[in-house]
């Protein structure tokens, strides 16, 4: 990372390290490890072979067998950005100085050696700040918000009837805020049915949750029941109303036993349920772990198709994708709004409502769009991202992570795959991204909710990771970006159309890597077209001056035949 | 619309669908018959037809259709609408001889009857009987029709289902074939003979002439020998009509009846790559070694003294397994209806796995590799050699020369790669294909389309060096099948030759002239030829002068010594009896080469690929395939572009081509300007409009489908296809599947 080059300081540094790559064999070096990264240099190999890696991204690492009769120490490291890496050195005589596994294990893990995460030491200053990218009543403000149906309520504003949904809530005007107290308890954790997006022409809402109370008794909670009447009361076109369940059917039924279910057709009226068949965390997490094994190090040729799909990675892609089609296709054909849940309404539920949007709303295909959308779905909405990644915490088998977040990146990837010029931001976006949800360089991805975040001032004692980003936006931008206002998208998934993303799951391999991209022959061509066209106009500019005497013949310059296509470059 | 009534009226697709289903039609009164009749090509004659057959539309799986007339004629299937159809006149890419409901009878794979609800396949027997109350017909190019034939009349519907039968399926000798009732009109002749000339001129070489080869030796600066003696087939009928042989390879009459080592390419240092037929012999028979020896030494003798052999029959999938895997692979895409679709959509990867078919594509890409590490690394000469000579022969040398060669990138070069190695390289198309419905299901093969998905995979892997698209690949693919040029009609130059005098009108005069695949005018126009071109292709910088003459002599990837640093003669000075030893050298050569190694050959040439890959890459230069797993892929385009269900509405490729094609045609008005400019000293140009748009009418372009240019989706609504029986996909056996989501309570932080 360059831009920490000024702030992490060396703890350790260890010469005559062999690093065992899986590619291209053992290659001697030296091995830095710094309070937030681990940096190998290899001495005895052209080109040089470096090694760059956040110790955020270790998820573990543990030595591996006893010393030797060598003294060779040799210690495994497992990644959170699927890789393993593998390193051999003498062990230190000097018993004193601490070994640089020692050091790893404790700069990796600050959160079990009670330290503080990198982040907050990271003091880079950006031209730009990127903890004002999301401003919740602006972004309401855009989708027309408040309105006459729809009104903030400021019931949570200290977080104590929800501590994991954000401050500002949007409900229909026709519940008070006493009714809304009372769904609190009724709704997981206190999540109750409020507003995400609105469609700016037919007002159908996505509005998103957490399961009902409903238990093995099927309780029931009038005012809850108000709650999704008046929801599609607010959406004059349709008198009906979707609610979907994120999880398979039977997942669900199983909750009632432990105080939880979903909505009886009894108690909501108009209400029509449909289960959305996505797997649990857990399931996820596994599937990921069998993904790793088939992809790193090495391929198996022979059985790579049979092997992919033993991980059912992309059949869990292509049901979520269904999912947020299936939403968007109601809100968008069908004019109906919609309540989505799971169980606690944190994990599936804003990887469905999330994509929903992308697919509803162009706004939130932009770079800055994008961040307003992972801002408010994701961190506002509490997203448990401290679980779900385990930032500096040693426990890897804590049965809380789950690459949740990830999986949603990929969906979004697939949908770039599907509609190139669709999306401001490129490949390389999503993967910053997904680097620095591990990297604990910048904030924006730490704790657990918005209430953690302010309680640990992460936005005044930390970088916002857009500030990074919005800095050199030149590095994210697809030069295919065309801008269609209201384009809806509506992606195919059906499996033969989803690809495994290659680029990230298997970026570590050296044969994989792609040449040059598409893109990079593109922005040729845009350069090519900038020149031209800037020596058409002074060629004009000349020509204009030479004939300025004699003319009164000005039927418009030539070069405003050309259509204008953006340039971004 | 047919189906009249106020159904109709209601629905919100109004042009083609009806929503009544064929119970209720026919309580509904007798429609009007409409006499209609396709435009006729020159020499098309009409067999058969019948009138109101109901054609099914593929979006869905209940019994909505189109009603019309099918008609079946010496050159095709084809159905026509009685509704007046808007969407063939707007389409940017229309095939003149063929439309979207035409099927040229060269095209249909496999044809099936419903009998009451039950599918069977149609073959000669059944046609006698009854007729099915629903005919399917799958299409070489991956289309499958269904026609409802229960509305007509019971005679119109036995002789039209019969004369399909009879047309498509039984076997029939290759005068019928259309080509020459189509060519042999005396208006076509002429025209065809003033096309010949003008391609003649500049576009694809032929390799029909002595002097084609010889520019080809000159180009390549081959060292070899121009066979002329096969002029007029006195050596033999497999062989093409003129070929190059090693230089050192003696009295040709001598070796009658046995293979030559027939020069395909020369790589710069000097090395040259040959193929041969060779039949299988036992290892003790001497005279068949005494002939791979003398073949051997004459490819030696070519450069260096070095040779390595090959029997691809060994090391490669026989033709019978390739047939076999492609008729797996190709049901996965020949869908009938959504929910065979999402079915089969659920064990997508492992089906694929099983049909080998992509494994098939990476063994040929390997070899091809293993044969260009050869001669571009170890700078050996190579002969590969086969049973024929003409199947993965033709795919391997094809592929190594695209993989050395860029002038094989261009358009035309890769037609005149074609010409060379297939088409005068004697590969039995017409056996292969299975133009003529024979019974004999030994020699049919699709080699020719197992090559094109080869070079597809590296058109996809390595875009910018390719001059041509991944459309025009599919329309060549396509074009096999088309019974309308000569170029794939034939086993060998021989059968060309001989069948064209005995059919031409003129007998005595000239032989036939048929239209080549080449001349793309005949099928489509100029607009549509544009998506022939890749907007990519990162074209080589002006200063050479020819095209053709893409070859460097000074290669920058070359990774071993240059060839000067062995002279020949030094090595002749070490050896004292040189013939002997040479013998020698060769059989250790040959033992310790690829399939002999004990290495797996895939280990070897990773080294290689690896090497190659740390370099920057040069479009123009040598050009390697990555074969890991996920690198081979299906040809979306080829194999997915009839099924609605994964055809993305405003997205896909054709997205980025569109933008890329504006764009380019931007820089290039541009250019043009500046041209215009310079040449006119920039005085009186503001009266001249001087950029003109070629900008392909895409209508909104934002909203193509990912199928165009070839399926044009109904689906203008853009709704979304929502897949059905997704749970089926997924069974989580596991425990986790049922367990709760959180495990355990907050975890403290920092």
């Amino acid at each position: 990372m360059e831009e920490s080059g000024s702030v992490d300081s060396v703890e350790s540094l260890s010469k005559d390290v062999t690093y065992i790559c899986p590619f291209i064999g053992p290659v001697r070096g030296s091995l830095t490890v710094t309070n937030y990264r681990l940096f190998f240099r290899c001495t005895d190999r052209e080109p040089v072979f470096g090694l760059d890696l956040p110790l955020g991204a270790l998820s573990r690492a543990e030595k591996i067998g006893a010393a030797t009769s060598r003294g060779d120490v040799s210690y495994g490291l497992v990644c959170k950005d699927m890789r393993n890496l593998r390193f051999v050195h003498k062990e230190l005589e000097d018993s004193l100085k601490k070994s640089a596994f020692e050091v790893l294990m404790k700069f990796a893990f600050p959160v079990s050696n009670n330290m503080s995460l990198f982040a907050f030491e990271y003091k880079q200053v950006f031209p730009e700040n990127g903890w004002k990218v999301y401003d919740p009543l602006a972004e309401y403000k855009r989708q027309g918000l408040p309105n006459e149906s729809w009104r903030i309520s400021k019931v949570n504003d200290h977080y104590e009837l929800c501590d994991s949904y954000p401050a500002a809530l949007f409900v229909p005007v026709t519940i008070t805020d006493e009714e809304l107290r009372r769904v609190f308890s009724f709704r997981a954790k206190g999540r109750i049915p409020v507003l995400s997006w609105i469609h700016p022409e037919s007002q159908a809402a996505v509005v998103r949750a957490s399961q009902p109370m409903v238990g093995q008794n099927g309780r029931r909670c009038k005012e809850d029941e108000k709650l999704l009447q008046a929801i599609m009361d607010a959406n004059a076109q349709s008198h009906k109303l979707f609610i979907f369940d994120a999880r398979p059917s039977v997942n669900a039924a199983a909750n009632k036993m432990k105080g939880g279910g979903y909505e009886s057709e009894d108690a909501y009226q108009n209400a029509e349920l449909v289960f959305l068949d996505i797997h649990n965390i857990h399931v996820m997490r596994e599937s990921l772990r069998k993904l790793k094994e088939v992809v790193y190090p090495n391929i198996e040729e022979s059985h790579w198709l049979s092997n992919l799909e033993s991980t059912h990675w992309l059949e869990h892609i292509k049901l979520i994708l269904a999912g947020a089609l299936r939403i968007a296709d109601k809100v968008e054909s069908g004019k109906t709004s919609v309540v989505v849940h799971c169980s606690d309404g944190w994990d599936r539920t804003p990887q469905l409502t999330s994509l929903a949007l992308i697919m509803l709303d162009s706004h939130y295909r932009t770079i800055r769009g994008f961040q307003i959308l992972l801002e408010k779905e994701w961190l506002s909405f509490g997203h448990r991202f401290q679980q779900r990644v385990g930032h500096g915490d040693r426990n890897h088998t804590d049965a809380d992570r789950s690459p949740i977040f990830l999986q949603f990146i990929d969906c979004v990837w697939q949908m770039t795959r599907q509609f190139p010029a669709a999306f401001e931001f490129n490949e390389y976006f999503l993967i910053t991204i997904l680097d620095h949800l591990y990297s604990c360089l910048f904030g924006t991805f730490l704790c657990n909710s918005e209430q953690q975040r302010l309680k640990e001032e992460v936005p005044k004692r930390t970088v916002s990771l857009w500030s990074f980003v919005n800095s050199q936006l030149e590095e994210f931008v697809n030069p295919l970006y065309v801008h269609y206002p209201s384009h809806v998208l509506f992606p195919t998934v059906g499996i033969r159309h989803l690809q495994l993303w290659v680029t990230y799951y298997i970026r570590w391999n050296p044969r994989m890597r792609p040449q040059e991209p598409v893109h990079q022959r593109y922005k040729e061509l845009l350069a090519k077209r900038a020149e031209l066209q800037k020596r058409v106009e002074e060629l004009q500019r000349e020509a204009a001056n030479r004939t300025a005497s004699s003319s009164s013949e000005r039927a418009g310059s030539p070069t405003r035949s050309i259509t204008p296509v953006q340039t971004f470059v | 619309m047919l189906s009249l009534g106020s159904v109709g009226a209601k629905s919100t697709k109004p042009s083609f669908v009806s929503y009544v289903t064929p119970e209720e039609i026919k309580l509904e009164k007798e429609p009007p018959k409409i006499e209609k009749h396709p435009d006729l090509l020159p020499g098309e004659v009409e067999f058969c037809c019948a009138n109101p057959i109901l054609k099914y539309t593929q979006d869905d799986m209940s019994q909505r259709g189109i009603f019309g007339t099918l008609f079946c004629t010496n050159f095709r299937v084809t159905f026509i609408s009685d509704e007046k159809s808007q969407e063939e006149t707007t389409k940017t890419f229309k095939n003149k001889l063929y439309g979207e409901n035409d099927i040229p009878l060269m095209c249909v794979d496999h044809i099936y009857g419903v009998y009451d609800e039950k599918k069977k396949l149609i073959t000669g027997g059944l046609v006698k009987n009854k007729y099915p109350s629903k005919m399917i017909i799958h299409c070489k190019d991956l289309r499958v029709f269904q026609f409802c034939l229960t509305f007509t009349k019971e005679e119109d519907a036995k002789k039209i289902f019969q004369g399909i039968a009879h047309h498509c399926l039984e076997e029939r000798s290759l005068k019928c074939v259309f080509a020459f009732s189509y060519s042999g009109t005396p208006k076509m002749q002429r025209k065809c003979i003033i096309l010949d000339k003008m391609q003649r001129k500049w576009e694809t070489i032929l390799f029909d002439s002595p002097e084609d080869w010889t520019q080809e030796m000159k180009r390549t600066r081959a060292n070899c020998r121009l066979v002329t003696e096969n002029e007029n087939f006195e050596l033999s009928q497999r062989l093409p009509k003129y070929f190059v042989i090693p230089s050192a390879l003696g009295d040709l009459f001598s070796y009658q009846g046995k293979g030559f080592p027939i020069w395909c390419w020369s790589h710069h240092s000097g090395c040259a790559l040959f193929k041969a037929s060779l039949p299988p012999v036992t290892q003790e028979d001497g005279d068949f070694q005494k002939h791979l020896d003398i073949m051997l030494n004459a490819v030696a003798h070519n450069y260096l003294y070095s040779a390595k052999t090959e029997d691809l029959s060994e090391s490669l999938p026989t033709i019978q397994d390739i047939q076999q895997s492609y008729n797996k692979f190709k049901q996965f895409f020949l869908i009938e209806n959504s929910t065979d679709f999402w079915l089969s959509d659920v064990k997508w990867f492992s089906s694929l796995e099983s049909s080998g078919w992509l494994d098939i594509i990476r063994q040929c890409l390997q070899k091809a590799v293993e044969v260009v590490e050869c001669l571009e690394k170890d700078n050996t000469n190579v002969l590969i050699t086969e049973e024929e000579g003409t199947d993965l022969c033709c795919v391997i040398s094809s592929l190594v020369q695209i993989m050395l060669d860029p002038y094989y990138r261009t358009l035309m070069g890769f037609q005149s790669l074609v010409q060379k190695e297939w088409v005068a390289g004697c590969h039995a198309f017409l056996d292969r294909c299975n133009h003529l419905h024979q019974k004999d299901k030994e020699c049919h093969s699709p080699v020719f389309l197992l090559f094109l998905e080869c070079v597809w995979q590296l058109v996809q892997q390595h875009s910018p060096a390719f001059q041509f698209s991944e459309t025009y690949l599919t329309v060549l693919s396509d074009s096999v099948d088309v019974p309308v040029f000569s170029t794939f009609l034939f086993n060998s130059a021989h059968h060309r030759e001989s069948v064209m005098k005995a059919e031409s009108p003129l007998a005595q005069s000239s032989p036939l002239s048929c239209p080549t695949v080449w001349d793309w005018s005949v099928q489509f126009d100029s607009k549509a030829q544009n998506f022939f071109f890749n907007p990519l292709y990162s074209e080589k910088v002006k200063h050479e002068k020819a095209v053709r003459k893409a070859h460097k002599p000074k290669h920058q990837r070359q990774l071993s010594l240059p060839s000067t640093a062995f002279k020949p003669p030094s090595k002749k000075g070490f050896f004292k009896d040189e013939t002997d030893s040479l013998k020698k050298i060769l059989r250790v050569k040959r033992l310790s080469r690829w399939m002999g190694s004990p290495d797996s050959p895939a280990a070897t040439t990773r080294g290689f690929y690896e090497s190659w890959k740390q370099r920057p890459l040069d479009y123009h230069g040598l050009l390697l395939p990555c074969l890991d797993g996920p690198a081979v892929r299906v040809w979306m385009q080829r194999y997915l572009r009839w099924i609605p269900e994964v055809h993305i509405m405003g997205g896909g490729s054709v997205a980025v081509m569109t933008k890329l094609m504006e764009l380019l045609s931007q820089v290039q008005d541009l250019k043009r300007v500046l041209e215009q400019r310079d040449s006119s000293q920039a005085v009186k140009l503001d009266h001249r409009p001087y950029i003109q748009h070629r900008l392909l009418s895409f209508g909104s372009s934002g909203r193509l489908s990912s199928s165009f240019p070839f399926a044009y989706s109904r689906n203008r609504s853009f709704k979304p296809i929502i897949p059905t029986g997704l749970m089926q996909s997924l069974m989580v056996t596991d425990s986790l599947a049922s367990q709760e989501d959180e495990a355990s309570s907050f975890v403290s932080l920092v």
